[in-house]
């Protein structure tokens, strides 16, 4: 319930149409009250005593209230609209907000299908239970405190059988309620699980097919289609009580009312008419406790999701700049002074131990290293990506701490292994690195990485739209753009993350040999291919989250086992041709 | 209960519905029961409503306390009946929606995997997913409520009319009136609805997009300090939505109260009809109570199918999407030759046994004589003028020949695109080739049991995708009933057992969310291992190792090696390091054959793979 008073918290600059919206409710509860009145009246005193005319000036009251009630009705649509969607958006926008605010580890810590559900699903659901939920919310206990009170104005005697009848009802509403709110959490995990699957299977049909495993996918699936079935059957089951038990209340009602009704007429207490409306209000008033009901049923279902968002909106970056940062980035150089870092707080391994690296300005570096080395994280940590569980991390001689985060990353150029483009043209996104770039930059950056040629071949060139994740260029291609796209940024700092393993080594080596014009810029390559880190200034071999080696080719091939290696698996039947690198 | 509805509506309602209602008749007596205690429910109630008057009645035409029990206590049977009906269908009917909505869950999933790889090609994820998703959802709530609701409904509003005419005849005719008028109201009004609804999807579809693709390239953003920038395109879409949703929603919600309203005048209107007709003496009063309570009541079946009107469609447009998706094609396998292990008689002949030997066959059915005749598995593999295109009249493949001979390596080389990997699934029956013929040890591809081929070719694919489950769970994807020594052998010979033991808990640490806690080199060593642990007959690598450094891709070669030994291996790899030690290597470009030959031949030639090694030609 907390997670809904949180998030309920967002209609907050919707406060007026929201307000508006319930006395709106409010006065069409009241008109809704009146006509039983002024039916009774026609039914009473007009047709009992043959005045005509009463009953059509009676008659014409109760149309005007009924437009009246047309009105407030169509008004109440608007600004229930307006609060629900506004609601909706402030919502997604703060979610979306916060999302911005997220570190790499916050990333790590949600996974992108989840972020996307609590973005887009969850918010409608929340959405929809103020469009849907506002108002019975409102109208039942109004009509609820109203019915009963005319109920006693027009006859106390017989109003009594509510105050028997109606605790009874609330009594047995707001069990099954209390019964079935944990139950649609348990049926919204098994949700989750069929989807799990499901999403898990769409993903790799190719490698189930291959495999031949349909079958056992299928049963896979059945373990979860069989869960969310029996969760459902017994959420369902106890929910649908609610209407036998709603009828056997609401039926017990009026037939006490009936014979008491009855016998009040003949002791002539009572006149026909009355009961009818008296009747009436018995209908409104067990309906609108059965709306109760069914409202606090439909907030149950929102709780799931009113908790997920909530978890986005409380997710802290666990980054911090310090009060007053520096904004400018003196030079280049990047110190690692006794780093350790592991990802998670609890993790048994480090995933980079004592690490101890000094580049300096403008230099070009390579790091090499087998399958799961920690390359990547280590250069991850100079843009402050994440933060060193131990040790400093310095650009420039000082501590990445003490920089403004904004004027880091924008020093500091990465291409990531898993790069993507996004939907747009190649000047999109291209402009990412550099909005105010003019087309004739935007060629310098592309003919540097070599991709000048294939961008000038296509169709509309730099307008040439790449498709939803950059679909519509081949990998080699994409690797350019990424890389064109941040040097676009002019960094003092370049890390190229694998990002060249998609190229054939001449065009690797043509773009290392433009790269190394920019004099001033540190440039630093993870690399598979020792060909594509031998002319380095500086080698460094990483293994198992340490520094194994670090020198030159020359130097490493002599020193470093692991480097030879490396080296010797990539050339073994090269030499006999006479030339190696 | 105001929902978002979806733009969309049933295309083709009648074979939707035929569909659903097959599905309904899985479960007919259930059904069955549910139409008959909804229907006694709502005719108890309509009667009990009825009983009203004669109560009323006998108060006033003197027959006193007797009468006025008697007429209480026939209230009293019907009501219980009614409250007993409604109890017996709201739970049967629960237990049906749910056995209606399991079948159609698990067709649904059991049919999408027996789909050609072709459709998930032309289907975007996401639309499949939302068929679990929205669809199953909507067609659910549907079924809790919309069924029994309809039959309801439908006999409370032929029940009232029923009753009113025969109250007052003429009076009826006024109601009639005032239906039809909400009836057409709520018509225009729904087709109006339609547009602001279609603009509604249209927007939110705009956002979800871009959401799904912002949060998923989420830390590039950051490291192009793009926050800011993107938080503005997000608030345009967003208000667009906000905009497009209030519109939508306020129209929507305006039926409800005009019908109402509707309703209220009719009221007004039949009171003084009426009682003009009492006065005429042409009825009594006991009759305009009664009947004006019915008039009320009468409002309300019609009240509640507009309110389900839209939701009804959705369900349905949903369910539509789902049953067209069942409707689809599964793959064709028309095969007859089955994968058999083998093992040598006394006389040296091949006779089938249900034990692993190691030695397979494939069993061919024959018509006269003997009821098979097996054919061993050697691993030929034999394309003939083979030509093939994704999309109609632009061929990836054209007229490719090509020999693989048991115990041969055989590489593809070649740019992206130019059809390495397109060879390789037309292999496995992915696709079905246009033109030129395929045989697999002499037997044409078409005519192998589809399961059977997949299960004699061992394969890693370009991307590589673990599923939920243990590490040693992905392992055994490739051979359900693995040992846990097989499963280490296998994990050794791909070079993955020493980051599993180093894992927090071994072998049985849990994979989640796609292995993303796992490198991309990790990831591709646990799918070789998965091929090895099958141990095929034929292997096929797409790129299997194209992010393992390659000193630990020369360790995995030599386990393969001595795994594959005999066998035939298919090698597709961008790095020449990782195809140089091939038998043969075959050079792709532009989905043609352009140079085979083994590593020292092809450098002799000094044609595109010399020039390809030396790094003067580009691989894009």
């Amino acid at each position: 319930m907390r997670d809904l008073k949180y998030v309920f918290s967002y209609i907050r600059p919707y406060r007026r149409d929201l307000v508006l919206a319930v006395a709106l409710v409010f006065v069409e509860c009241v008109f809704e009250m009146i006509i039983p009145l002024l039916m009774s009246d026609i039914v009473d005193i007009g047709v009992a005593e043959g005045n005509l005319e009463f009953m059509l000036v009676q008659g014409a009251k109760m149309v005007l209230c009924a437009v009246i009630a047309l009105i407030t009705g169509l008004m109440y649509a608007r600004y229930a609209a307006r609060a629900a969607n506004g609601f909706g958006a402030g919502l997604r926008l703060a979610e979306y907000s916060k999302l911005q605010s997220y570190d790499f580890s916050n990333l790590d810590h949600f996974s992108t299908p989840s972020l996307v559900t609590r973005l887009t699903t969850d918010v409608t659901i929340m959405q929809n239970a103020v469009n849907g939920g506002l108002r019975p919310f409102v109208r039942s206990p109004v009509m609820l405190v109203m019915g009963i009170a005319m109920a006693f104005v027009l006859n106390r005697e017989l109003a009594v059988v509510f105050l028997i009848a109606a605790p009874i009802l609330g009594l047995v509403l707001s069990v099954i309620v209390r019964r079935v709110g944990p139950l649609y959490s348990r049926q919204q995990r098994a949700v989750d699980h069929v989807n799990g699957r499901v999403r898990e299977d769409l993903t790799a049909v190719r490698a189930i097919k291959a495999f031949v495993r349909e079958r056992h996918e299928a049963e896979r699936f059945d373990e979860v289609n069989s869960e969310l079935s029996e969760a459902s059957l017994t959420t369902f089951k106890n929910a649908a009580l609610n209407q036998p038990i709603f009828q056997l209340i609401m039926y017990s009602t009026v037939i006490c009312i009936m014979w008491q009704g009855g016998n009040l007429i003949l002791k002539g207490k009572m006149t026909v008419g009355e009961l009818t409306a008296f009747l009436s209000y018995v209908l409104q008033i067990m309906n609108s406790m059965m709306m109760i009901s069914n409202v606090f049923l439909m907030i149950s279902r929102s709780l799931a999701s009113a908790g997920r968002i909530r978890e986005a909106l409380d997710e802290k970056p666990v980054l911090s700049e310090r009060k007053d940062p520096l904004k400018k980035i003196s030079c280049g150089s990047v110190d690692f002074e006794g780093v350790s870092f592991k990802y998670f707080k609890d993790a048994k391994k480090y995933a980079l131990s004592n690490i101890e690296l000094h580049i300096p300005e403008g230099a070009t570096v390579g790091i090499v290293g087998g399958t799961g080395s920690a390359k990547s994280t280590l250069v991850q940590l100079i843009p402050r990506l994440y933060d060193p569980t131990e040790g400093t991390v310095r650009v420039g001689g000082t501590d990445v701490k003490d920089y403004e985060l904004y004027a880091l990353r924008d020093a500091v150029g990465i291409v990531l292994q898993k790069n993507e483009l996004f939907s747009g043209t190649v000047r999109e996104n291209l402009l990412w690195g550099d909005p105010e770039a003019e087309d004739e930059e935007l060629w310098e950056a592309l003919r540097t990485v070599c991709a000048d040629d294939f961008v000038r071949k296509m169709e509309k060139g730099l307008d040439t739209d790449l498709g939803q994740g950059g679909v519509n260029v081949s990998g080699g291609q994409k690797q350019r753009l990424c890389m064109a796209r941040t040097l676009l940024k002019k960094p003092k700092i370049l890390i190229f993350d694998d990002s060249t393993s998609a190229l054939d080594t001449a065009t690797e080596g043509r773009i290392r040999r433009a790269l190394s014009e920019l004099k001033d810029v540190t440039k630093i390559t993870i690399a598979q291919r020792i060909s594509s880190v031998a002319e380095a200034d500086m080698i460094v071999v990483m293994e198992d989250g340490r520094i194994h080696g670090v020198g030159t080719h020359r130097e490493l091939l002599l020193t470093d086992d692991i480097y030879r290696e490396t080296y010797e698996s990539q050339m073994k039947g090269g030499e006999e041709d006479g030339e190696s690198i | 209960m105001a929902r978002v509805f979806s733009g969309k509506r049933p295309e083709n309602l009648r074979q939707t519905l035929g569909d659903l209602f097959s599905y309904l008749g899985r479960h007919g007596i259930l059904m069955l029961l549910v139409a008959i205690f909804a229907a006694a429910s709502a005719g108890a109630n309509l009667l009990g409503t009825y009983m009203i008057r004669p109560i009323v009645n006998s108060v006033t035409d003197g027959s006193g306390t007797e009468g006025l029990l008697r007429g209480v206590l026939t209230a009293v049977a019907i009501y219980a009946v009614g409250a007993l009906s409604t109890l017996c269908y709201t739970q049967i009917m629960v237990r049906a929606a749910q056995k209606i909505l399991y079948d159609i869950r698990k067709d649904l999933f059991e049919h999408l995997l027996r789909l050609p790889i072709s459709y998930f090609d032309r289907s975007k994820k996401g639309d499949l997913m939302s068929l679990f998703t929205n669809d199953m959802d909507t067609l659910s709530d549907a079924l809790n409520n919309s069924f029994s609701t309809l039959i309801q409904s439908l006999v409370q509003t032929v029940g009232t009319l029923t009753l009113l005419f025969v109250l007052n005849a003429r009076l009826t005719l006024l109601v009639i009136l005032c239906y039809i008028a909400m009836f057409l109201y709520i018509r225009y009004s729904m087709a109006r609805s339609k547009h602001y609804f279609a603009k509604q999807q249209t927007r939110l579809g705009d956002l979800d997009g871009y959401i799904e693709e912002m949060v998923s390239g989420q830390k590039v953003v950051k490291v192009f300090n793009h926050e800011a920038a993107n938080l503005g395109v997000f608030e345009k879409k967003n208000d667009s939505l906000r905009r497009a949703g209030t519109s939508a929603f306020s129209y929507s919600a305006t039926m409800i109260p005009a019908v109402v309203s509707i309703a209220y005048i009719n009221y007004a209107v039949i009171a003084i009809v009426g009682g003009i007709m009492v006065m005429n003496g042409s009825s009594d009063i006991g009759s305009l109570a009664s009947y004006l309570v019915f008039t009320r009541q009468s409002s309300m079946p019609i009240n509640q199918l507009t309110q389900q009107g839209n939701f009804i469609l959705a369900s349905l447009a949903g369910a539509e999407r789902i049953f067209s998706a069942m409707r689809e094609e599964p793959e064709p396998d028309e095969g007859k030759a089955e994968l058999v292990n083998v093992m040598e008689d006394e006389k040296g002949g091949l006779v089938p046994c249900e034990k692993k030997t190691g030695r397979w066959a494939w069993r061919l059915p024959c018509g006269k004589g003997e009821p098979y005749s097996l054919v061993p598995l050697e691993g030929y593999v034999r394309f003939e003028h083979v030509s093939f295109g994704y999309a109609e009249g632009t061929d990836i493949l054209k007229d490719i020949t090509l020999y693989a001979k048991p115990g041969q390596k055989v590489a593809f080389v070649g740019s992206t695109g130019a059809g390495k990997t397109t060879i390789t699934n037309l292999i496995n029956r992915f696709y079905d080739i246009s033109e030129g013929s395929i045989t697999y040890d002499g037997i044409d591809l078409k005519d192998i049991k589809k399961g059977d081929l997949r299960r004699s070719l061992g394969i890693v694919l370009q991307d590589t995708h673990l599923f939920t489950g243990t590490v040693a769970d992905n392992i055994r994807f490739g051979k359900p009933d693995a040992s846990m020594e097989e499963i280490e052998r296998a994990a050794h010979i791909a070079n993955a057992d020493s980051f599993i033991t180093r894992l927090p808990h071994g072998y049985d640490t849990p994979v989640t969310g796609d292995g993303a806690n796992l490198s991309q080199g990790q990831r591709q060593l646990l799918a070789i291992a998965r091929a090895a642990v099958a141990d095929p007959p034929v292997l096929i690598l797409d790129e299997a190792t194209s992010s393992v450094d390659t000193r630990t891709e020369k360790l995995i070669e030599r386990g393969m090696d001595s795994l594959m030994k005999g066998r035939t291996v298919f090698v597709i790899a961008h790095r020449l390091s990782t195809v140089r030690n091939a038998d043969v290597i075959i050079v792709l470009e532009h989905g043609r054959i352009v140079e085979r030959g083994s590593h020292d031949e092809l450098i002799a030639q000094k044609g595109v793979y010399y020039k390809l090694y030396r790094g003067m030609f580009e691989l894009t």
